[in-house]
């Protein structure tokens, strides 16, 4: 009998370092699938964060680059414009792209950069320990929001894809999860679409990811799938939030 | 080929397309802005690339991402500027890459002003971005050295896989000068196969390639530098450059002094010759490496009882200087930074004074 399920040719054979319940493998393994399936390995670099993914050029077996934080946009945008034949994606999370890396996010999307954007969403700072995000809940508990995070004082979690997509330029914006079967079917799909609108060199692609730090959360894997499905996902709704015409 | 008349900042834009450098990613700033204003046209007639970033920033690491995928590729920008370029600076030393910036620079520190400075001395030879990092700093006198120095800047940024900046002061950027583009200093780029994210199937490789600054493991993290640490070495035994102004006979008195700065120095030189008094000059042209062997011979004449480091910055450079004469004379910086460059009737005032020992 034939294999029905093997590991993607992209990604390598380490062990991530990645916590148990975090679900930044699974989103790995959705991005490499892709590029399997599109066979674009070959021209396909990819661009790392900083934070908890910043060692993802060990996992995916390409060309890849490592940003300075927030940056991955900018150089994305450099290496696209130079060698438009390049497949490239930067792969970041919400403290990277939302905070330090606003800039770069909006202004290579509103160029309309032909790249994608694989974008993390876990409502913290998972690498440095748990510190509050732009993208943490109201009321959320972190290492500098020992209180919850007060919105009063900073403001409400900025949504990114309804943020970007009220950009006049073309583009696919869309949000998906993770946590489940059901939404990794659509999460798949999503990021195959947002690379091919890459291929057609139709326009800038992000796929926000809602995602999970079991770790940071203070929580067990499941009690994080269920605070994900029933408090994040109530803010962050899953769905397309702007598609190419 | 005939010398045209051209504005320093555009003849910098056409030497590096001359030189091969059809990458060109920035953000406006006086007194540089005019490069950017010359190459958006010029660009595509060559087939180019121009974009204008939204800030210094990302500036730096559109560079970064393009040197990274095996293109040659260039900045210019002015002192504010490339403090914001500095974070980027830092990481594509880190990992290798070569790109070239040209910092046109201006006055500060702050927003300071907008006329001639060389006042970022400091920060393009000593601290340019964080970690044991360096560049390459080469800086012209006139805008034909400037044309020659933007040439020779790709395949040495090529050589040593590290950033080079080219920094001239404001007067380099807005005056204008005849000037020819050699077409022995047009290079191709160097193989980077070997090590920039290009496409496995660019380059016909099974193996990938890593553009990375992040070494966890301190043992890496330490041969890394020490790798950074033999490139600038050789930077020191092989790519150093200075010019010697009227050395040959006996001086009381040697200037160090570069950029536009060097100029007004030889005029004072020239007058005080016709006065009978002697006056020796080193102009560094690379400012790091130092000419540290051409300052220290060049005071260790019998003759020369005072060195004087005369610069468009508050007293930078004079420390160089002094580290290379090792107290055998009297160093002494004169200059200022505002924008008033000092007069050759001034710096003559200030040598004579040194040769009847007032203060
Ligand atoms: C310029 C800069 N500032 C701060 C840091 C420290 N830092 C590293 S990771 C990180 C947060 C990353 O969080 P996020 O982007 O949400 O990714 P996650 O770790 O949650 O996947 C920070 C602040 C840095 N490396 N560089
Ligand atoms: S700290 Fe959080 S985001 Fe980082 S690997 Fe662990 S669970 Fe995942």
């Amino acid at each position: 009998m034939g294999k029905t399920f093997k590991k993607p040719d992209v990604l390598t054979d380490a062990y991530t370092h990645y916590c148990p319940g975090c679900t930044h493998g699974v989103i790995h393994r959705l991005v490499a699938e892709t590029i399997d399936e599109l066979g674009i390995r070959g021209r396909t670099v990819g661009i790392a964060p900083v934070g908890c993914a910043v060692m993802a050029y060990n996992y995916f077996d390409c060309d890849f680059q490592e940003a300075a934080h927030g940056r991955a946009p900018a150089m994305a945008t450099g290496i696209k414009r130079v060698r438009p034949d390049l497949m490239v994606f930067t792969y970041q999370g919400d403290g990277d792209l939302a905070s330090i890396g606003m800039g770069e996010i909006i202004h290579a999307a509103n160029r309309g950069e032909k790249f994608t954007t694989i974008f993390v969403n876990n409502a913290i700072y998972g690498m440095t320990g748990g510190q509050m995000a732009p993208t943490t809940m109201p009321d959320q508990r972190t290492t500098t929001s020992p209180l919850g995070r007060n919105v009063a004082e900073v403001g409400m979690p900025i949504k990114m894809a309804e943020l970007l997509a009220a950009l006049q330029t073309p583009a696919y914006i869309t949000r998906q999860t993770v946590i489940k079967p059901k939404y990794i079917t659509k999460a798949k799909k999503a990021i195959k679409q947002a690379f091919t609108y890459q291929m057609e060199n139709r326009c800038f692609s992000l796929v926000e990811v809602v995602s999970t730090c079991p770790t940071n959360w203070g929580m067990t894997p499941v009690e994080a799938v269920e605070w994900t499905e029933n408090t994040l996902l109530k803010y962050y709704q899953p769905g397309d939030y702007k598609v190419p015409a | 080929m005939a010398k045209i008349l051209m504005k320093g900042n555009e003849a910098i834009g056409e030497a590096a397309i001359r030189a091969g450098c059809l990458n060109y990613f920035a953000y406006p700033i006086t007194p540089q802005s005019e490069v950017a204003e010359y190459l958006v046209r010029r660009m595509p007639e060559v087939g180019g690339v121009f974009l204008q970033g939204e800030s210094e920033v990302a500036v730096g690491y559109m560079l970064f991402g393009a040197a990274g995928a095996g293109a040659r590729v260039f900045t210019t920008s002015s002192s504010p500027g490339i403090s914001l370029m500095s974070e980027a600076i830092s990481y594509i030393a880190g990992a290798q890459c070569p790109a070239v910036f040209v910092n046109i620079m201006r006055g500060g520190p702050g927003l300071g002003g907008i006329l001639p400075s060389q006042g970022d001395y400091f920060q393009a030879t000593k601290g340019i971005g964080h970690g044991d990092c360096r560049l390459l700093v080469m800086a012209p006198a006139s805008v034909q050295e400037a044309v020659e120095m933007v040439m020779m800047a790709f395949p040495l940024a090529e050589k040593y896989r590290n950033p080079v900046m080219i920094l001239g002061d404001g007067l380099i950027g807005q005056m204008m000068e005849p000037v020819e583009f050699p077409d022995h200093l047009k290079t191709e780029p160097s193989n980077k196969d070997a090590w920039a994210s290009n496409g496995m199937d660019h380059r016909g490789s099974k193996t990938r390639n890593l553009v990375k600054s992040l070494f966890l493991d301190p043992v890496q993290l330490n041969d890394n530098n020490l790798a950074l640490k033999a490139k600038y070495e050789r930077m020191r035994a092989e790519d150093v450059r200075s010019a010697a102004y009227n050395i040959d006979g006996d001086y009381p008195v040697l200037l160090v002094s570069y950029g536009t700065m060097s100029r007004v120095c030889r005029t004072a030189i020239d007058m005080l010759k016709d006065e009978g008094i002697e006056v020796g000059m080193i102009r560094p042209q690379t400012l790091f490496p130092f000419p540290e062997k051409a300052v220290a011979d060049a005071a260790a004449k019998p003759s020369c009882r005072h060195v004087l480091s005369i610069e468009m910055s508050m007293g930078q450079m004079v420390e160089d200087v002094d580290r290379c004469i090792r107290g055998r004379v009297p160093v002494e910086w004169y200059g200022k930074c505002g924008g008033d460059i000092p007069t050759p009737e001034e710096i003559i005032s200030v040598v004579k004074a040194r040769i009847a020992g007032k203060e």
